[in-house]
């Protein structure tokens, strides 16, 4: 018997956005205040745990037509990547540069190359908890 | 340069051997082989006359960094070493021709190996750097190896060499032990500079422990007691090989060692004294035993150990010639010589010999004494070369054997005389010794010639018709026999060219030129007290030998088993079955056990270490208060913790480490740590989460829900863990040394790295390295998951598998 769940749906199509943006926030902060690539490449996957919870995983596939381990790939590239620029550019490896600039709608704001590096963080987590989950999930 | 290179020249030959074999089949190898040893003989010999103005020498570096070079150091005594290897090689190749046959045997294994052999002794005596001579030692042992187990079919074979090669690698590797203290003491490892700088070497602390070393490796090699047992096993050799290495020359480089580095050592009453006894004892024990063998090359073997024992003991004895006044004038000075000539007869007599028992077995298919007799008639020239080489042996004129077994009585003789190094107490016993074991040494060459040539011997049973050998097979013992009764007539004529250069290799503080040596032989030397001794051995020994049917069956008390094969076997079976039961002991194959080992062995360890070195330490000058919330969370967790341990049920104990976890997260929060409070709390999460799907998916089958056992010693360990962490971490929380680098980011966490939050500017910025790998670890865990789940073979597939 399959239980048609209205409840939990409605409050997931809400809660999952909600989720989201915040970890897309703790991301963005980590460079000032607590937070940073992993713990919100982790909430991120919570975010979409939430979705394999209350729908099942094809639909979620159909939804999120996401490869994560392409996602993993991209996110170590990226990281590796941002530290080899550096280098390239004849500084040491992993030589990090930031400045200041007045962007329209956020006014001063600092760039940071370490934010790419972050990045590749955030989506190797993101990428690897998904790969887990929905191995394990997925399998008969 | 050229001497250098011609000690290579027989393995560089070796490798066209396969290639003649090969391409000229219908040649026998040998003969192209038979260049090899014959161009270096004549190259050896031009040196003759003029060996004495000086020592040739000629260097190839090698690592020159390490001062590691192939010196080529060419005196009297590697010289008549090189002669002997070279020409007894040339007759041993030409033999083998003979000997194997050209269709049924594998020659280009066996002359490979021979020419391998035989740049390996060249080596061995030539070199004047320790560790090429040690090299080309173990070349010598490898080669030995391979040419014993030359019928690699033969399960005797197969354990013959491999107990040669147990035996004197074990031999070889202490000699090496003792190479490298001898180094260290004298600065250098050429033996040229060691013997210049003895002085400073006797004064070295090991000094004992370099002769104990360095007389191993010479006594395995030279078949000393009571290493001699691999030498009756080796007899399982193809003959020439038997002739070749196993009488006259590899047996022979651990005399050569010894007599190379009497200079050096027999300052030491321990070194005279070891080699003397050990001389002595082998020589009697070899004797001894000879006369119980029934297999032609076993009384062979044994007779070999037995001289060579006795040429060791003449070394001891010259070594005396260091401790006494004008030693020119005394009788020690005859020790050095008698044992260099006994050397080269023994190298012309046994070769000539073992040719003589190959023809015997090749012609009447068998070595078994007790089948063999009566083949005078039919193998004359064999029983003449046989009677010399044995006659020879046992000391008798008008053969070589006679004048250095005269030499060697003198030198046994001189020994009482001697007053040093209690010699005076126990040096009237050893010319006893010499003295028995002469005549069992007259015994076994009677038992030997007698018992195959004479008597009446059945020859229609023997496997073979048995008939003269081929001409060709009787050239080298011919040449060798003819030498043996050559020596006794110009035995100056051989020391002049030949023992005087290398007794003043061997004694160089003694004499300035070869005319210094004071020594002539001569047949007849007076009515002395070795001339009566040898009347004496030739009576008592006939006497022996007419009544050998009565008192042989003593051999029969002497009980296998506690013989030194005895021993061997057991010691062989102890390394093998009995080491494989000890390791079986504690190599259970269980997990937990090797925990336990890990653990136990880190808190003796640790924990030892701690109080062993006064390192442990307790202050509480550098604590923070503590509060009422560390106490408070102390406490779940403490719960927590033992809620685990105690657990009846699985699920409980899940539930009860999350606990621990989040209260983990609280201490952090507490602790002034968000970053890692946040992660904490996603992390156990997710862990509680996997968990429970591994709780789920536990078989049905064996599922009990009980708590777990108490093991005593489980608990001790476990105990024994927590107080050494314990331990550790309160003596380095009270001794912080240096103060923290954290200052550092604080100053420039925004200056220089453009963030507030020092904790991620660490992770991707000042130590970004660390978290490019840890996502690494991350991504390959997650690969491995992946891998794991999908790559499995589905299990339908595997039956259909498994029913075709």
């Amino acid at each position: 018997m399959k239980l048609n769940n209205v409840i939990l749906k409605t409050t997931t199509q809400v809660v999952f956005f909600m989720i989201f943006l915040f970890s897309i926030h703790i991301f963005f902060a980590g460079h000032f205040s607590p937070g940073g690539g992993f713990v919100g490449g982790l909430l991120t996957a919570s975010a979409l745990v939430l979705l394999l919870l209350t729908y099942d995983l094809k639909t979620v596939q159909q939804l999120l037509p996401i490869n994560y381990t392409t996602m993993t790939a991209i996110g170590l590239l990226l990281s590796l990547g941002t530290a080899a620029t550096s280098a390239f550019l004849g500084d040491a490896f992993f030589k990090h540069y930031f400045d200041h600039f007045t962007l329209p709608l956020f006014g001063d704001t600092e760039l940071h190359t370490a934010m790419l590096f972050d990045l590749g963080v955030y989506l190797v987590v993101v990428g690897v908890t998904m790969i887990i989950i929905q191995s394990i999930g997925g399998d008969e | 340069m050229n001497q250098v290179l011609l000690i290579f020249l027989p393995v560089l030959f070796a490798l066209f051997v396969p290639l003649l074999y090969k391409t000229f089949s219908r040649i026998h190898t040998g003969w192209f082989v038979l260049l090899v040893p014959l161009t270096l003989a004549i190259y050896y010999a031009r040196f003759i006359p003029n060996i004495t103005e000086g020592p040739y020498t000629s260097t190839f570096y090698w690592v020159k960094s390490l001062d590691l070079s192939v010196t080529s150091y060419l005196d009297g005594l590697s010289l008549l070493f090189s002669l002997l290897i070279t020409i007894i090689g040339s007759l041993v190749v030409l033999y083998s021709i003979f000997y194997l046959d050209r269709k049924k045997e594998q020659l280009h294994n066996f002359y490979f190996y021979l020419l391998m052999f035989m740049t390996a002794m060249l080596g061995v005596v030539q070199s004047d750097h320790l560790i090429s001579l040690y090299l080309f030692w173990e070349l010598t042992s490898i080669s030995s190896f391979l040419l014993i187990g030359y019928w690699y079919n033969r399960d005797r074979s197969r354990f013959g060499a491999l107990k040669s090669m147990m035996i004197t690698v074990f031999g070889g590797l202490m000699m090496l032990g003792g190479f490298l203290l001898l180094a260290q003491a004298g600065g250098s490892y050429s033996i040229r500079e060691l013997i210049a700088n003895g002085s400073v070497i006797a004064d070295s602390p090991y000094f004992i422990w370099m002769i104990v070393l360095i007389l191993l490796g010479a006594f395995t090699k030279s078949a000393q007691f009571p290493f001699y047992i691999w030498l009756p096993d080796a007899m399982e050799a193809p003959t020439p090989v038997s002739a070749y290495l196993h009488s006259a020359t590899m047996v022979k480089a651990g005399i050569y060692l010894v007599a190379r580095l009497t200079p050096l050592f027999a300052v030491s009453e321990y070194w005279i004294w070891l080699v003397v006894l050990s001389g002595l004892i082998t020589l009697f024990w070899g004797s001894f035993f000879a006369v119980k063998q029934t297999d032609l090359k076993g009384i062979l073997a044994f007779s070999t150990v037995s001289q060579l024992g006795m040429i060791m003991a003449m070394l001891g004895a010259a070594g005396i010639a260091f401790h006494v006044e004008s030693p020119q004038k005394t009788i020690f000075a005859f020790a050095a010589y008698a044992a260099i000539f006994h050397l080269v007869n023994h190298a012309t007599f046994k070769g000539s010999l073992f040719m003589v028992a190959g023809i015997v077995d090749h012609e009447t298919g068998t070595r078994d004494i007790r089948k063999l007799g009566g083949l005078m008639s039919l193998m004359p020239i064999s029983f003449t070369i046989a009677a010399i080489g044995s006659l020879a042996m046992a000391g008798l004129p008008p053969f070589n054997g006679f004048l250095s077994k005269e030499l060697f009585l003198t030198s046994m003789l001189s020994l009482k005389e001697f007053s040093l190094f209690n010699f005076s107490t126990w040096g009237p016993i050893l010319p006893w010794v010499a003295f028995v074991a002469s005549i069992f040494t007259f015994v076994y060459c009677l038992y030997f010639l007698y018992y195959t040539f004479m008597g009446k011997g059945n020859t229609s049973k023997l496997p073979k018709k048995p008939h003269e050998a081929p001409i060709g097979m009787l050239i080298s013992p011919i040449i060798l026999a003819s030498l043996v009764v050559a020596i006794f007539f110009i035995p100056n004529v051989i020391g002049k060219y030949f023992i005087k250069p290398a007794v003043l290799a061997m004694q160089p503080q003694l004499y300035e030129t070869i005319d210094d040596i004071p020594i002539h032989v001569q047949a007849w030397h007076g009515w002395t007290t070795e001339l009566q001794m040898t009347i004496g051995i030739v009576v008592i020994g006939f006497l022996l030998f007419i009544t050998l049917k009565k008192w042989q069956p003593i051999y029969r008390f002497v009980s296998e088993k506690w013989s030194l094969n005895g021993l061997y076997n057991r010691l062989m079976r102890f390394a093998d079955v009995d080491s494989q039961k000890l390791s079986n002991l504690y190599m259970t194959g269980s997990m937990r056990h090797y925990l336990m080992y890990m653990f136990a062995f880190m808190v003796v360890a640790v924990i030892s270490t701690l109080f062993m070195s006064n390192g442990f330490n307790y202050s509480t000058a550098n604590t923070a208060e503590v509060g009422i919330f560390e106490i408070a969370t102390l406490i779940v967790m403490i719960i927590g913790t033992l809620t685990v341990l105690i657990a009846r049920t699985r699920l409980t104990a899940i539930i009860a480490l999350g606990a621990v976890g989040y209260s983990v997260a609280l201490f952090f929060i507490i602790f002034n740590a968000p970053d890692l409070a946040l992660t904490q709390l996603v992390i156990e999460t997710v862990s509680v989460a996997l968990f429970l799907l591994a709780f789920y998916h536990l078989p049905k089958m064996s599922r009990h829900e009980e708590r777990m056992p108490f093991k005593i010693n489980n608990f001790l360990i476990a105990l024994g863990v927590g107080v050494m962490v314990t331990l550790v971490a309160l003596s380095a929380q009270s001794q912080k040394l240096l103060p923290s680098i954290s200052q550092y980011y604080k100053d420039t966490v925004y200056t220089k790295a453009g963030g507030g939050n020092i904790v991620n500017v660490i992770l991707v910025d000042y130590r970004g390295f660390d978290t490019l790998f840890e996502i690494t670890v991350l991504a390959i865990a997650g690969m491995a998951i992946l891998g794991m789940i999908k790559l499995r073979r589905p299990k339908k597939e595997k039956k259909t598998h498994e029913t075709k």
